[in-house]
């Protein structure tokens, strides 16, 4: 027999290989275990969740109640926006630090665009513009000019907290007739005995959509395979001539974009009272929604409709602290903290295990 | 000739020249600006200069402990949180002591702050160095943390107290220079000695560079790693202490506020690498010192406090494109290395990890 000349004439025929049932299978469910290893910390999320609403039900009483469920998932809306940005960003292996302050930024411009008497909707389209742009110019640095996303997000936290403040340090208040008043209207969806209805706005319904999108974008467009390409491993997602640079680019723009979104949303939820001091820690809600919920801070794994739970356990935490008249306030950001901290350390715990 | 160019090529060099430009934009604006005058009542030196050296020394503090932090290629975003940390603790130890001119009351208010700021930091060091958590977000979530614990400790309340001998730490005078600021520049002499007159320093700047070969050189990363977190977090504390002690209140969400954002530009300004590696106590300084400056800079010509971080946000934009290597090679007509974008990037210059894998490895 001559030597081989090529690749495949050195490969033995099929026959000769040995059976390779055995180990497909082992790889089947090893693959399996993985996969539900990442779904570990957004089960533990719900249970939580569960377990912190049955806890308030039992101990408070009307929790499991519309009006009370309906007042929380309403103001909550703006969170749930900027969790679903958030996410996409930390799936690619980012993070966008300046979410907070662009909803300064947007929410204060927009306002004052309405009172020089720009048309209201197109005030708003201005502020998802004006986000994105700020979007834009990180991704643009991240990319093109390699610096540290949390870096290049701080940087523009600095710019959109700073021009928003130059804009006006009083708040500002847009005109009664204008249109982005009407996104808090209640709807009544079921009307219940006294207070008991359930609500919800048209800001509400955004966020609605907002999260159907992302976890369609996500979980079956082309791009947000290429996101998790990009979180995974960057040099691979490169090599299979996924096209990296634009969509890091647009993941920032996006996530920008939808902070303006939140900033329309929660204007309109508190009458149309925009302030320079907005939004402060925001950044860090939308982070720790995202990983209670279940994305690696590593990025490559994760789901947009964990990050969403995760916004919930943040909620129910506040309304147990609310209705619970005897911790103090104070303690909320050292909860929320410990909290954030035993989801990272469980993720660490999780990871370690299949790195090693 | 060549010594000209040395000092072009030195970062902190563009700093003094961003103070200079500062301070010649406030004497336009009114040419009695750099005048130094004594005050008749207390017989103490007054100026504009002076103002910017006393609110230089709690930023120095911090950006002094965020150099080692950043030369270790780690982030710490609890500083600002921490100073309040130490306020709180100190204004709330003076406010229960409650005597007025008492010394001891002073040695145990700056003691507690600085064990309960240890405390804290030597958190933030387990969760890095022993854990394996990624530097920003365990000090991410410190940052949440402290700052509850500083609403804690005096009960959301913004608490005052009387205390003389404390209230000297940042009104007070050494040859005519503001206390804090000559305590400030001790302690960076004192630790730049222990960092230099010792491996301390090189070994730090070893784990910057690569964590792995460090410790295939015998370098063990823990020990080292939890104690620049621990020292950060002191620092931070002492840097609360004199920024209370200017106005004798701790203000519980005020204090501390956004500085950690003073401290990382600081740092950048000064020469420090965010990648990592090698660090420079002599530029952060003079980093802190232009940030000082164009604090009291913004507030001389009128544009609201708040609009500072719009400024500070542009010098640090500028300051890391001028870092990347696209634009070295653009403006400087350097070879191009490793900045291209169509090559695969190598994990230091990848963007989308923050922190470099081989840092797992390690821990």
């Amino acid at each position: 027999m001559s030597a081989p000349r090529t690749l495949a004439e050195s490969v033995p025929p099929a026959a000769d290989l040995p059976e390779s049932r055995q180990p497909q299978q082992v790889n089947r469910f090893s693959g399996l275990w993985e996969r539900s290893q990442t779904l570990i910390p957004t089960l533990a999320a719900l249970v939580l969740l569960f377990g912190m609403l049955i806890y308030a039900e039992i101990a408070y009483g009307r929790v499991f109640h519309a009006g009370t469920m309906s007042s929380l998932l309403v103001s909550f809306a703006p969170t749930i926006i900027l969790a679903v940005g958030m996410t996409i960003v930390i799936i690619s292996g980012g993070i966008d630090l300046s979410v907070g302050a662009v909803v300064a930024f947007t929410s204060v411009a927009g306002v004052m665009l309405m009172n020089i008497g720009v048309n209201g909707w197109l005030a708003m389209l201005l502020m998802i513009v004006f986000g994105g742009l700020f979007g834009l110019i990180s991704g643009v640095m991240i990319q093109y000019f390699n610096v540290q996303p949390f870096i290049a997000t701080l940087a523009m936290m600095f710019l959109a907290r700073g021009l928003a403040s130059i804009l006006s340090t009083t708040p500002v208040i847009a005109p009664e007739d204008s249109p982005i008043l009407l996104l808090a209207t209640d709807w009544k969806i079921i009307d219940g005995p006294k207070v008991n209805d359930f609500t919800i706005t048209p800001g509400l319904l955004i966020a609605v959509l907002v999260v159907i999108g992302g976890m369609f974008f996500m979980h079956r467009s082309r791009s947000g395979r290429t996101v998790y390409a990009i979180g995974g491993s960057e040099s691979s997602a490169k090599l299979m001539g996924l096209p990296v640079a634009r969509t890091r680019v647009w993941i920032y723009v996006v996530s920008g974009a939808l902070a303006g979104l939140a900033a329309i949303v929660y204007t309109a939820e508190v009458g149309g009272k925009a302030q320079n001091v907005t939004g402060i820690g925001w950044e860090l809600d939308a982070i720790a929604a995202v990983v209670i919920g279940g994305t690696l801070l590593t990025g490559g794994y994760g789901y947009v409709l964990g990050s969403i739970v995760g916004v919930f356990v943040l909620a129910a935490l506040r309304l147990i602290i609310t209705k619970d008249g005897t911790i103090n306030p104070e303690y909320l950001t050292i909860i929320t903290g410990a909290v954030l901290l035993v989801f990272v350390l469980l993720q660490r715990a999780l990871t370690r295990r299949r790195t090693s | 000739m060549s010594r000209v160019k040395t000092a072009f090529r030195t970062p902190w060099f563009w700093a003094l020249v961003g103070i200079a430009v500062l301070l010649l934009i406030n004497t336009i604006k009114n040419p009695a600006y750099l005048a130094l005058s004594v005050n008749p009542t207390t017989g103490m030196l007054t100026g504009n200069v002076l103002d910017i050296l006393r609110v230089s020394a709690p930023i120095i503090m911090i950006a002094l402990g965020m150099t080692f932090v950043i030369a270790t290629e780690g982030i710490d975003l609890s500083v600002g949180s921490m100073m309040a940390v130490g306020g709180a603790v100190a204004m709330q130890t003076l406010s229960t002591i409650n005597d007025p001119n008492s010394v001891s009351a002073m040695l145990t208010a700056i003691g507690l702050a600085l064990a309960l700021a240890i405390v804290l930091g030597a958190i933030n060091g387990l969760l890095v160095a022993v854990v394996g958590l990624q530097p920003f977000i365990s000090t991410l979530i410190m940052m949440m943390a402290a700052r509850g614990i500083a609403r804690v400790i005096t009960d959301g309340q913004n608490t005052n107290a009387t205390n003389e001998p404390f209230r000297q730490l940042a009104n007070g005078q050494i040859l005519g220079l503001p206390t804090s600021f000559v305590i400030a520049i001790a302690i960076v002499v004192i630790i730049a000695f222990f960092m230099r007159r010792t491996a301390l320093g090189l070994m730090i700047e070893s784990i910057g560079i690569n964590p792995h070969a460090s410790r295939l050189a015998g370098i063990r990363p823990r020990p080292i790693l939890f104690g620049v977190y621990i020292l950060s977090a002191a620092l931070a504390a002492v840097g609360g202490l004199f920024s209370v002690s200017e106005v004798m209140t701790v203000s519980v969400s005020g204090t501390g506020n956004l500085m950690e954002l003073d401290a990382i530009l600081a740092v950048v300004i000064g020469g420090t690498s965010l990648a990592g590696g090698k660090f420079s106590i002599l530029g952060s300084t003079i980093g802190a010192l232009l940030i000082a400056t164009l604090n009291k800079t913004v507030l001389f010509l009128g544009i609201p406090a708040a609009a500072t971080p719009a400024f500070k946000a542009l010098v640090i934009i500028a300051l890391v494109l001028l870092q990347s290597e696209r634009v070295r090679s653009l403006v400087f007509g350097r070879k191009k290395s490793g900045g291209t974008p169509a090559a695969p990037v190598k994990p230091a210059a990848d963007p989308s990890v923050p922190v470099s894998k081989e840092k797992e490895v390690v821990a």
